[in-house]
């Protein structure tokens, strides 16, 4: 689905981030670790295009994602609020998304149903802007418009932060759900190890740009994460 | 645009003495007493529109280890040396030294120097107060406005009741005490204001207006162009500096006033109907347009990633543009009474704008690539970034060819040649609407990552 081929970042003379060659198949649950600076949220961009790799190609479904905008009906993502419009209410926000990916009124709020547990009734007809929500409501308003429009590829970046335990639970049997539907890759990264083992099939560790890692998750992968994070530490 | 405003006001004052004297208008200290409560009025306005209110800052400050009554001091001391205080100096210590020269007493001079330095000050204290009071806000706007109007056709004149409370403070300089005892007052009540609102969920929250989903339905007809076309209006209306920018275009439709009223001789020429008219229909387009797609800043990522194809996203920006000179120019019928062809050439502006210049400000705003705050007026007058070498060179196109197509038309049949020459650009230029737009689109593509880039330094 979706294949990296020698991809460089470069800012000056500093490399932040080189991954030679990384396939992930269809209907994968991606996970991506490290610390900060490891150039997690660097291949998001460059996925979505969003930043120009210094070198190589990411081709997203037959589609290079640097010549043509062909993966935008396919791809959808939430990297931080600045995928949300301040002055909308969550509702026309919805909407919006809604109608750029072709669903209309009533296919949003279906969708929207499925996920009452999951706003815990703060974000539908809350009368307040989304500039005006807490930071845990917003992440959940990107998280779920991130799903509308059956996507084949989500991408999202700390889904996790910010989230009140009893989301961070919901949120995690949610992107499950979707990892268990082999037409939906979802990529995720995250600073928390034991949720990200615990919702993704393969977690591929990013070290200053590059892959030191790439694990399909096991029973023991939790336990081999912890020691690698904390050898880095004793570095 | 400080800089503009400082030399405007250095000008004025070192200038107005003997541009009074020369128009015979009287004594000038007189004349300037006679406009000085509009001049406070008009500042107090500015400040509550403009002036930034220090408690933005103060946050961090609250968990330091430093007295609460320190915090205040320090926030209000720092208004004192705030642009918007300064700038008057500009004008007022110019103006003092010539009067002295000009042989008024030095004494007098000082006492209605420092009087009305006080007053000026008064007003800074008095907006700390008056953060986000629009229900005394609007309604002293439109007393200015009334007494304007009023002194205007001779009804009635407040001036003659408050020139000599300023005349006073020369004719016995020991009265400058009175403002000097208000403002004193004033940063007092500032002081306990501001102390008794320093919580955070008191005077330091921000204020959340209620929200409503509104739908505009009757837009879902124009398809994807609707999608934007709703959200476009809902930026205007929801967010500050938008509203700002359509309170700017108004302004553009008075414009025309300083051409047609023949109250300057230069520009008592028919080509300047045409730079009138370009204004006067296009405040909008010049004010709103010239930031597209900074409008979309914050979240010009997700734009970026949503299933948006550029020819609408600019589609939907050049409607918007279209909309508002179509009403510009209703809404500036009443220039008929200068005459059928002023408001001709305001009609032969609306059609140059539509067709040439509303493609050129999409065009330049690819290269601004200035962030904006949508929720804070700074910058609201223009920066740096929106004067590159690139966007001056647009502005030839923008206002220099309609002239010259004109002169071309006026020098060789005549007036109303020149008018359907200028027309006729403009409609042209309309007809090559989807090959102009594939270019744009192209260059909007080129600048994508800098613009992000650009953007997310902020964010």
């Amino acid at each position: 689905m979706i294949n990296v081929q020698n991809v460089t970042k470069k800012y000056g003379n500093k490399t932040v981030l080189n991954i030679e060659h990384l396939d992930i198949p269809k209907g994968q649950s991606f996970g991506l670790v490290g610390n900060n600076g490891a150039g997690k949220t660097t291949f998001f961009s460059i996925l979505l295009d969003l930043v120009q790799p210094s070198t190589g190609t990411i081709i997203s479904n037959e589609v290079d994602v640097n010549n043509s905008e062909a993966w935008k009906p396919f791809t959808s993502a939430f990297i931080d609020e600045s995928f949300l419009i301040g002055y909308l209410t969550p509702e026309e926000y919805f909407y919006f998304i809604g109608e750029l990916r072709g669903r209309n009124k009533a296919d949003v709020h279906s969708l929207l149903e499925q996920f009452q547990d999951f706003f815990h009734g703060e974000i539908l007809g809350q009368k307040k802007y989304l500039r005006d929500l807490s930071k845990g409501n917003q992440k959940k308003v990107g998280i779920v418009a991130s799903f509308i429009g059956n996507p084949e590829i989500i991408v999202l970046d700390e889904p996790f932060a910010n989230l009140d335990p009893t989301t961070q639970i919901r949120l995690k049997s949610i992107i499950k759900d979707l990892a268990s539907n082999q037409e939906i890759t979802v990529l995720i990264s995250s600073h928390d190890l034991m949720h990200v083992t615990e919702v993704s099939e393969r977690i591929v560790v990013l070290e200053k740009g590059d892959i030191v890692k790439d694990i399909v998750t096991s029973e023991e992968t939790l336990k081999e994460l912890e020691n690698f994070f904390s050898g880095t530490l004793a570095d | 645009m400080g800089l503009y405003f400082c030399a405007t006001f250095l000008m004025l004052g070192v200038g107005a003495y003997f541009i009074i004297e020369d128009l015979e208008l009287g004594d000038p200290l007189t004349i300037v007493n006679s406009f000085m409560i509009y001049y406070l009025a008009a500042d107090l306005i500015m400040r509550y529109m403009f002036q930034k209110m220090p408690v933005l800052n103060i946050r961090t400050l609250l968990y330091q280890p430093i007295k609460k009554n320190g915090v205040v001091k320090y926030s209000l001391w720092k208004t004192v040396a705030s642009f918007f205080n300064i700038m008057h100096a500009f004008f007022f210590v110019p103006f003092s030294i010539v009067l002295i020269t000009q042989g008024y007493d030095p004494l007098g001079v000082l006492g209605w120097h420092l009087g009305i330095f006080a007053l000026f000050y008064t007003n800074n204290f008095l907006n700390v107060m008056m953060n986000n009071m629009d229900s005394v806000f609007y309604p002293l706007v439109a007393l200015m406005l009334i007494l304007g109007i009023s002194q205007y056709y001779g009804w009635f004149d407040i001036t003659v009741y408050t020139n000599p409370a300023f005349q006073v403070l020369y004719e016995l300089p020991w009265t400058a005490i009175l403002p000097w005892a208000l403002l004193v007052g004033m940063y007092f009540a500032a002081f306990s204001y501001f102390r008794r609102h320093m919580y955070l969920d008191a005077g330091l929250a921000t204020k959340h207006s209620e929200a409503k989903t509104e739908d505009y339905a009757w837009l879902n007809r124009f398809g994807n162009l609707g999608t934007f076309l709703k959200n476009d209006i809902r930026l205007i209306r929801r967010n500050k500096r938008s509203k700002t920018t359509v309170i700017m275009s108004v302004f553009f439709l008075f414009y025309g006033l300083f051409f047609f009223t023949q109250s300057l001789e230069t520009f008592d020429h028919p080509t300047w109907k045409i730079f009138a008219g370009i204004f006067i229909s296009g405040g909008f387009l010049f004010s709103f347009g010239q930031y597209v797609p900074s409008w979309d800043s914050a979240y010009y990522p997700l734009m970026m990633s949503q299933n948006i194809k550029y020819r609408e996203y600019l589609n939907s920006k050049w409607y918007l543009i279209l909309f508002a000179t179509v009403i510009s120019t209703i809404l500036s019928v009443w220039y008929i009474y200068f005459g059928i062809d002023t408001y001709l050439a305001i009609l032969v502006g609306a059609v140059y704008n539509i067709g040439i210049n509303s493609y050129l400000v999409l065009w330049g705003g690819a290269y601004i690539k200035t962030p904006i705050d949508l929720n804070s007026n700074k910058n609201a007058f223009g920066d740096k970034q929106a004067f590159n070498a690139k966007t001056m060179l647009l502005t030839i196109p923008k206002l220099v060819l309609p002239l010259g197509v004109y002169m071309i038309g006026h020098i060789f049949i005549g007036e109303t040649a020149g008018f359907i020459l200028v027309a006729l650009t403009g409609v042209l230029g309309y007809v090559f609407k989807e090959k102009v737009f594939g270019i744009i689109e192209k260059i909007y593509k080129k600048e994508k990552y800098k613009t992000l880039l650009a953007y997310s330094q902020k964010n």
